[in-house]
């Protein structure tokens, strides 16, 4: 177990740091750089105080030079500040964070509850395997955005519930719940499907080994045969969904948010991308990254405790 | 075998509507790309059949030319991706080593990276940086194609690798190789046929994930630009416009629904007959 973190985590540190090299490049691709942006913005700027500012900035610099300036700074502990909104990157991230957390942790909790829930009834209810199939196949070609509008359409323009987008004004629980109970519908439908597959495929794997005809000739009830001998042993494949889901959780739904108005890490990152602020997006990034990387990693860990065969053949 | 039949039917029909667009807005009398600012927002009549959208453009004209643009950036880019993916699978499986490390380090990085801000900023990027033609509907979709590629492959590949290794590792191919067959002949006549099953499946799905992936990115506005008409950026607008013409928005998502779910239940038609 130790040589497998320790192999590892070396791995994602290159990987990371090959990643934001790549990030870096992209951004210096699109056309434009911070300068121009603040040139057009000023009709009073000449040629030469453009070549004055970019000298100041280091934008004269080659990319490469530059990345490995904003490197360095990183393993520093200075993020940088963000060119967008004047404040230190690390300032601006968090907030952003939290609203996301808080509408994926939430709408990633129902997906996975309800998701392998329905996997479970498909498995063992046969008559509800073609409606369970269904639903997830309908779940996984709605677009996104489209499920979005369509339950504005519904419960806030018809029904008029609830709002359409944006932020609570007022504060209280409640109002926050009334403005996240349609993105996070949205988001826990289209993440369900995922769950509710992999649960059926491999319950009904599961179903059919030998200690599950050990355990009905021992004369346990069905039931406990589905929650105690089966479910443990079929969730343990799911746990790779679940950490690639640990991303989704901290990149933010780039779709949703923007559907229903709300500020989080889809939008943030986006807006930072697009307004060449590298040292926004490369730190946004970076936090992704390394999460989906560490829980990957977890995950495997999980697997392999859980289950002693995986690996024990290299 | 069901499952396959209906997904080929729907995609087949929404083929034959592609095809058809031209001759069906010539029936019709009506241009996609015409703007008929007296009759904005009309309801459904004899000359529009779904009625207009917000510039008084056709809407069953535009949603049909819009099939065209987006099963064809959907066939295409999934064509790449499988091709791409083939070839890093394959390289993995059959090389082993640093280069299968390599290959499956750039794979699990790209999994690592949420992909829509990716798409988002790669979709934004100049296109004459990378060599294609600026402006047009078809250098928005080359574009389009290209991007989707390049973070389709991945799935593929893990297929095509976990596929190959397996039958490498098998006794007849080991004894093969003992008696002296050409790598290249052991590729062909062993491991391709076992190739061909997960490969269909991965490239089913890869139609799915890319006319979704266009259709976020037309919606984004970053995809195919107007006034060619793609599914997804029909509903650009449709939702500034909920409250006053809710029925726009209900066309495009349909059909992108429609066909994501036909490639969907073709992919699963072909794993379970595999």
């Amino acid at each position: 177990m130790l040589g497998i973190i320790a192999w590892r985590i070396p791995q994602i540190a290159v990987t990371l740091i090959l990643l934001s090299l790549a990030a870096y490049l992209a951004i210096g691709a699109m056309p434009g750089d911070p300068i121009s942006m603040a040139m057009m913005s000023d009709p009073r700027l000449g040629p030469a105080d453009v070549e004055r500012m970019r000298a100041l900035h280091g934008l004269d610099q080659p990319l490469l030079a530059r990345w490995w300036a904003w490197l360095t700074g990183v393993l520093r502990g200075e993020f940088g500040y963000s060119r967008l909104f004047a404040r230190p990157a690390a300032e601006i991230l968090w907030p952003a964070l939290r609203g996301s957390l808080l509408l994926l942790g939430t709408a990633l909790a129902l997906a996975a509850i309800l998701g392998t829930a329905a996997g479970v009834l498909a498995a063992l209810r046969p008559a509800w395997r073609g409606a369970v199939d269904g639903l997830a196949l309908l779940s996984q070609a709605l677009p996104a955005f489209w499920l979005g509008i369509l339950l504005i359409i519904l419960f806030a323009v018809t029904l008029g519930w609830l709002p359409a987008g944006g932020a609570p004004e007022e504060p209280g629980m409640a109002e926050a719940a009334r403005f996240l109970v349609l993105p996070t519908a949205t988001l826990a439908i289209a993440h369900l499907a995922a769950y509710a597959r992999h649960t059926a495929a491999s319950m009904a794997e599961v179903l059919r080994a030998p200690w599950i005809t050990a355990a009905r000739a021992r004369g346990a009830p069905e039931r406990r045969i589905a929650m105690v001998h089966a479910l443990p042993n079929a969730a343990v494949p799911l746990l790779a969904i679940l950490a690639l889901d640990a991303g989704v959780l901290v990149s933010g739904a780039l779709i949703t948010e923007t559907v229903f108005a709300r500020p989080g890490m889809g939008k943030l990152l986006t807006d930072a991308v697009m307004g060449n602020d590298h040292n926004l997006a490369l730190l946004a990034l970076l936090l992704v990254a390394t999460t989906t990387l560490l829980a990957t990693l977890a995950a495997d860990l999980a697997q392999r405790a859980l289950d002693p065969r995986i690996g024990a053949g290299r | 075998m069901t499952r396959l039949r209906l997904g080929l039917a729907i995609l087949g029909l929404l083929a034959l509507a592609a095809i058809a667009a031209p001759w069906a807005a010539a029936w019709l009398g009506v241009d996609p790309e015409m703007p008929d600012l007296l009759a904005r927002q009309s309801g459904p009549s004899a000359d529009h059949p779904l009625g207009t959208d917000e510039l008084g453009r056709d809407i069953l004209a535009r949603l049909l030319y819009g099939a065209r643009i987006s099963l064809a950036v959907g066939l295409a880019a999934a064509l790449a991706s499988t091709f791409i993916g083939l070839a890093a699978g394959l390289l993995a499986a059959w090389r082993g080593g640093w280069v299968d490390a390599l290959l499956m380090r750039i794979a699990d990085g790209l999994l690592a990276l949420p992909a829509l801000p990716l798409l988002v900023l790669l979709a934004a990027m100049d296109p004459a940086a990378i060599g294609l033609p600026r402006g047009g509907a078809l250098s928005d979709v080359l574009r389009i194609v290209l991007i989707l590629a390049l973070f389709g492959w991945v799935g593929v590949a893990r297929l095509c690798r976990a596929a190959a290794i397996s039958v490498l590792a098998r006794d007849h191919v080991r004894a093969a190789r003992a008696l002296g067959v050409s790598e290249a002949r052991l590729l062909r006549r062993h491991v391709a046929p076992a190739l061909a099953a997960p490969l269909t499946v991965a490239a089913s799905l890869a139609v799915a994930g890319a006319i979704l992936a266009e259709s976020t990115l037309s919606f984004l506005g970053l995809g195919i630009q107007p006034p060619a008409s793609s599914w997804g950026n029909m509903l650009a607008n449709a939702q500034d416009l909920v409250f006053s013409a809710p029925m726009a928005a209900l066309w495009p998502g349909l059909a992108i629904a429609l066909a994501v779910a036909g490639a969907m239940l073709v992919a699963d038609g072909l794993r379970a007959r595999g």
